[in-house]
């Protein structure tokens, strides 16, 4: 029951935001966690390594005779014009690759893709293609750079290196900063990266049987709970498990003073559901609001 | 014409609407298949298949969008059922990505890039050029006349490895040297491929430093321009100024314009940073990055240029003319297509 209460909406969590489009309705947002952007990091550098070690492994497969030709004299041509695709592969692969992905209508690299995250628009205009680029450049400096300094052993490089590895520092911690998660690029580019779940329609609930000439409930058994109650009895209803569905038919019926015979649970909670519901919709359309049981 | 048996296959007839007890429940079915429609759109174009989409569906996607976010909207004050306002939520979010996502792919923006929005960007950011040319005249002037006072101070300012050898007094033949042609391409294209990498990575530092208010990317201009004129004086002194200038300007035309580029796009962020004007410094902060991007892709194209010139060019060109003559024919180039390629009209509402 409580994973039910936890996946309830109207909550506002720490990393939900309200962005209004330009038409005027806010929507709710979800930024996307700094666990999960570095996961994506994580997986989109896999998919880069991997990438390129099936590029050298195409290319050793091709041309596989062309290595033994370096020892010769001249240099041959071909072998030239391998490294010079090598290079240029390399270069792509480190600016290409999340160019081509967020530009794309997903607005994701497939790393981001797999964790349920896209880039957007902080302003909520539209997204283009220079903020794109704006925060993948600034990427290299926050990424790459470090990564290259670290391997290459550049703290120990004595002063220089130590200034280095701060400055360094401050653009790789920068997301834990600011409560967006922005890292510097976002900053700059004016884009931030949130959560893009999508949602399957589900039946409406009320095509039930009316059973409201079998249950008939009172103003005083309905005034007893409130909106977020009955969003959790819609989970459990929607979920259709038989004991969460005679827990909460017993925790009501104590509440409301019912006895209740066994295996009528669920005809029960139907019935409750849609007579609370109605009670509640209709004290919403006269402007009065029951958040939950407490107000 | 999209197949109309795939359509009706997928959305499902809504539950007869009489039948649901709750008024907020006819609204949903009522308006269901709407939904379905729009959600239909939605993942088509997310797929990256907009082919899919009937021409008649395409017509009413913003019909469809408005009618879906008013439902939202009506939902939020008259439904308490959870499970239809998070779809619908879910929904106009996922439509709201498409409609107001990248309207271009990468190709596009490469096309809209060359014939215009580079050169704009450029153009916008012109006081920064100003400054950053400045600082780079005056590191050159700075490194001149430190050497020519005191030769000592060739040694501090050009790392020993980077001399190889043209040092202050050195052997005129030594010099001519370092200068002269190769007789063949052999090996260069993968020395022109290096030095590209190279370069950019000091370009895109010169961009990236430009966070601290831009006084680092002053300082590494400074730097930079000031080993340049430690150099150039090595040679005048040696009398070999005006075909260092010619070695150099092959490639350094299109280099250090790059450089100077790349440093500008560095000091428009900082220095809108330190004065964003009357916006907030996260708006201007944005609009300036934006801006500084694209010139920085620029940059990396010219730096591409420059190391083609510099790997292929410079090393098969051996007289000071011909050299001069590539070098200001670039010079000529590059400021003919900043001043002039206008960005084509915009065809997006």
């Amino acid at each position: 029951m409580s994973a039910a209460i936890n996946m309830m909406r109207g909550e506002p969590g720490k990393r939900d935001r309200m962005l209004v489009t330009p038409e005027g309705v806010a929507l709710p947002l979800t930024v996307g966690s700094r666990g999960n952007r570095a996961g994506a990091l994580l997986l989109d550098m896999t998919f880069i390594v991997i990438g390129v070690i099936v590029f050298f492994m195409i290319l050793g497969a091709v041309g596989f005779g062309l290595f033994d030709l370096a020892g010769t004299e001249n240099v041959n041509p071909v072998l030239e014009l391998l490294f010079v695709v090598i290079i240029l592969f390399l270069f792509l692969a480190r600016y290409g690759y999340f160019l081509f992905f967020e530009l794309g209508p997903r607005a994701a690299t497939p790393g981001k893709r797999l964790l349920g995250l896209r880039v957007a628009a902080r302003d909520g205009g539209r997204l283009t293609a220079e903020m794109v680029i704006a925060r993948n450049l600034v990427r290299d400096v926050e990424v790459f750079i470090p990564g290259f300094f670290l391997l290459g052993g550049g703290e120990q490089a004595g002063v220089a290196g130590l200034t280095a590895f701060v400055w360094l520092a401050i653009f790789v911690l920068f997301p834990f900063f600011n409560k967006d998660a922005l890292r510097a690029g976002d900053l700059v580019a004016g884009t931030w990266v949130v959560e893009a779940q999508s949602a399957k329609l589900k039946e409406a609930m009320s095509l039930a049987p009316d059973r409201s000439t079998e249950y008939r409930f009172g103003e005083d058994e309905l005034s007893i709970y409130g909106e977020h109650e009955l969003q959790v009895l819609e989970n459990v209803l929607r979920q259709d498990q038989p004991e969460a569905l005679r827990d909460v038919a017993d925790a009501i019926t104590n509440k409301i003073g019912w006895q209740l015979g066994r295996g009528d649970e669920r005809e029960f909670l139907e019935a409750f559901y849609a007579a609370l519901r109605g009670h509640l919709e209709s004290g919403m359309r006269f402007g009065k609001r029951k958040r939950d049981k407490h107000s | 014409m999209a197949l109309p048996f795939f359509k009706s296959a997928e959305i499902e007839p809504p539950a007869d609407v009489e039948a649901a007890t709750l008024r907020s429940d006819r609204f949903r079915l009522e308006r269901e298949v709407d939904w379905q429609r729009l959600d239909q759109i939605v993942t088509a174009l997310e797929k990256g298949r907009p082919k899919r989409i009937s021409d008649e569906d395409l017509l009413e996607l913003p019909v469809l969008y408005r009618k879906t976010a008013s439902s939202l909207s009506v939902a939020r004050e008259t439904s308490l059922d959870a499970a239809t306002l998070s779809y619908l939520e879910a929904l106009v979010r996922r439509a709201w990505f498409q409609i107001y996502g990248p309207r271009i792919g990468l190709f596009g923006w490469l096309r809209r890039f060359f014939m215009g929005g580079w050169s704009t960007s450029v153009r916008e950011i012109w006081l920064d050029i100003c400054i950053s040319f400045a600082v780079m005249v005056a590191g050159t002037l700075v490194g001149w006349l430190l050497v020519a006072r005191d030769k000592e101070w060739f040694y501090s300012l050009v790392p020993g490895e980077m001399a190889g050898g043209r040092v202050p007094g050195a052997d005129r033949a030594v010099l001519e040297e370092s200068l002269a042609q190769h007789d063949n391409a052999e090996g260069l294209s993968v020395f022109a491929a290096y030095l590209f990498s190279n370069n950019t990575g000091v370009t895109i530092m010169a961009f990236a430093l430009g966070f601290a208010f831009g006084i680092p990317t002053l300082l590494l201009l400074l730097y930079n321009t000031a080993l340049l004129g430690a150099m150039l004086w090595v040679f005048a002194d040696a009398g070999l100024g005006l075909d260092f200038v010619g070695w150099l300007s092959v490639h350094g035309t299109t280099e250090l314009g790059a450089i100077m580029l790349g440093g500008a796009a560095g000091l428009h962020v900082g220095r809108t940073m330190a004065f964003p004007g009357e916006r907030s410094i996260l708006a201007a902060m944005r609009d300036a990055g934006v801006r500084a991007a694209q010139v920085m892709a620029g940059c990396t194209i010219m730096l591409i240029v420059a190391g083609l010139l510099e790997g292929y060019v410079r090393q098969l060109v051996g007289d000071t003319n011909s050299r001069l003559a590539i070098g200001g024919g670039m010079l000529l180039f590059w400021i003919i297509y900043f001043a002039f390629v206008r960005r084509p009209p915009e065809h997006e509402a």
